[in-house]
């Protein structure tokens, strides 16, 4: 099912069910006629569109709200903490191409420090599916939730089968003593190779797919924390405030310790290209990932990478 | 307005007035920012707003969105009068022990939604339009701005917004008292001319005396303007009205009052003489 698809038989099955964009129709291009009056483009108004969104939110509706990743969580912030936040109003913040998704879009276009931003309000959840599959199974709970949302949309698809979705808790993929790697959002396509290279080489490896940042599944990174001799935190995000950070406030909170090595953008956007290249010249291919974790370079060849669907 | 309406929200607003200058002591409160806004709110929830104790948290209620929130002692003093709040409360200003701070917070029984950043809550009162609208209710939502308030980019949007959704249920009130916190409007970001703008954003503009209670009353009960538009009322105001020895005085935004001029402004407040002022003005933002 794709996320349109979810959205249009969610929407039409509860009548509280407001969809709202600020002028970004990537994801919702059908609903204006099937939803009429329930369907409100405000144009290119990130900042109002939250403020409706809590006026809406107020008398009892549940707006689902779009716009690209970047202003949904900067231009608007200081409504989204305010107006949201404060209110604890439950309105759904669907981001769109957040993270490597923006890849030919420049600086101004990408959402590295989403997760960071939105996770320090009080009240918000934060939501990172890993492709569409993952991202339509979590989204019936995170809709459901009595809380205000922040989802990284993620559309990409993949051929992985996830598991059903548990809010708070993390997807375990597969359990490693040499290396597990926590991962979320996009980079999980390329963690998957990775995993596969570095078992090719001899490794026993673990990966976990991330998806509910917060609330986070603390025991998920505790157990692999005290059964793999390496954790590597693989996230699309600047090192600050996202994965990296949950993780080092998650061990230092239960008072203990793990060796992790963080991949992730430092202190720096991304090179702007076409996603395929971006992975590579940022050093995000599964490829790339095994041999920053190996130390050394393999003979393995990196599969294609599609190129995204959208270029907003 | 009948004779005997206009001397009871007459004598509630001097009730209210005298209220803000309890609050400007101890700590203090915006006194001259929400001065301006008492014969606004008085009049709004005594005779055009059907919100009450009864419907507090009724969908069916009528809404009042106060965006400047610098106004709020305005609005303590009309919910207590009115008995929404106990006035007793009113002495925990301030006071760890209840909610009644600077800006106005939902703990307070009749304050609709928390402010204090500007430029919020007309976004907020279009999404409560707007779905006043597709619910097909008769409700009708006021949201007072200040004009300093109209420098924030957000109320414009707004104003697109609701023109573009057709809000005629929806009325903005610019408490126009001419001052932004710390100057004059027209000599810092200058505002004029306000009704053309607003007119230009597809708004039906009024322009009225905000003190007088048979304009107030005149100009809201000819709400909707104009079918499809949203309405603008532009209330020009005084700010610190009723104490004229801090009337239109930029420096008296916020004050913080010595005890003995708190009694001082209590007599000026009914017509004795000016008060000599000796309290430091905290300007602050």
């Amino acid at each position: 099912m794709s996320y349109e698809e979810l959205l249009t038989q969610t929407a039409l099955a509860d009548e509280q069910v407001i969809v709202m964009t600020a002028e970004n129709r990537a994801l919702v291009r059908n609903l204006p006629g099937i939803l009429g009056k329930r369907f409100i483009d405000t144009g290119i108004t990130e900042q109002t569109m939250i403020g409706a969104a809590a006026g809406l939110a107020l008398r009892g509706r549940t707006p689902i709200v779009h716009a690209l990743a970047a202003f949904l969580t900067m231009r608007a912030f200081e409504f989204v903490r305010t107006d949201l936040g404060i209110a604890g109003l439950p309105a759904k913040l669907s981001g769109f191409i957040p993270g490597l998704l923006s890849d030919a879009n420049g600086p101004t276009h990408q959402a590295i420090e989403d997760v960071s931003i939105m996770r320090g309000i009080p009240n918000m959840t934060v939501f990172a599916p890993a492709d569409e599959d993952d991202l339509v199974k979590m989204l019936p709970d995170v809709w459901q939730s009595p809380d205000p949302a922040y989802i990284r949309i993620n559309t990409r698809k993949t051929t992985y089968n996830h598991a059903t979705f548990e809010m708070g808790k993390a997807e375990v993929i597969c359990t490693g003593i040499d290396v597990t790697i926590l991962t979320y959002g996009l980079l999980f396509e390329q963690a998957l190779i990775a995993v596969d290279m570095l078992k090719a080489e001899g490794l026993s490896v673990g990966l976990v797919n991330m998806r509910s940042l917060k609330p986070v599944d603390e025991e998920a990174i505790l157990t692999v924390a005290a059964s793999s001799q390496l954790l590597v935190t693989l996230e699309d995000h600047f090192v600050t405030g996202g994965l990296y950070t949950i993780v080092a406030e998650v061990l230092l909170k239960h008072q203990t310790t793990a060796k992790v090595l963080p991949m992730a953008l430092n202190e720096k956007w991304f090179r702007p290209a076409l996603l395929p290249d971006v992975l590579q010249h940022e050093g995000f291919t599964g490829k790339q990932i095994a041999e920053t974790i190996l130390g050394y370079q393999t003979a393995h060849q990196q599969p294609e990478i599609l190129k995204p669907q959208f270029a907003e | 307005m009948q004779n005997t309406i206009e001397k009871e929200l007459q004598e509630m607003a001097l009730k209210v007035r005298e209220h803000i200058v309890r609050m400007s002591t101890g700590g203090g409160c915006f006194t001259g920012a929400s001065l301006s806004a008492v014969d606004l709110i008085v009049y709004l929830y005594s005779e055009f707003l059907n919100v009450n104790a009864l419907n507090l948290y009724s969908p069916e209620r009528d809404y009042l969105f106060l965006s400047k929130g610098h106004d709020v002692p305005a609005l303590y003093g009309t919910l207590a009068e009115l008995g929404l709040l106990q006035k007793d409360r009113l002495k925990n200003h301030l006071s760890l022990d209840d909610y009644i701070y600077w800006h106005p917070n939902t703990r307070i029984p009749g304050i609709e939604f928390h402010s204090g950043s500007l430029g919020h809550l007309p976004s907020i009162a279009v999404g409560v339009a707007m779905d006043i609208k597709i619910s097909g209710g008769d409700n009708k939502v006021v949201c007072i701005l200040g004009d300093g308030e109209l420098n924030e980019g957000t109320c414009w949007e707004a104003m697109l917004v609701a023109n573009a959704y057709k809000l005629d249920n929806l009325i903005f009130v610019v408490d126009r008292n001419q001052f932004q916190a710390n100057a004059r409007t027209e000599e810092l970001i200058p505002l004029e001319p306000l009704a053309d703008k607003f007119e230009a954003f597809g708004a039906s503009v009024k322009r009225i005396n905000g003190h007088d209670f048979n304009a107030l009353s005149e100009t809201f009960n000819a709400y909707p303007f104009e079918q499809g538009k949203v309405n603008v009322i532009i209330a020009d105001t005084v700010r610190g009205k009723g104490l004229p020895s801090i009337q239109e005085r930029a420096d008296r935004w916020f004050c913080n009052f010595s005890a003995h001029e708190v009694e001082q402004l209590l007599l000026e407040l009914h017509g004795n003489h000016y008060t000599q002022l000796t309290s430091e003005t905290l300007v602050v933002r």
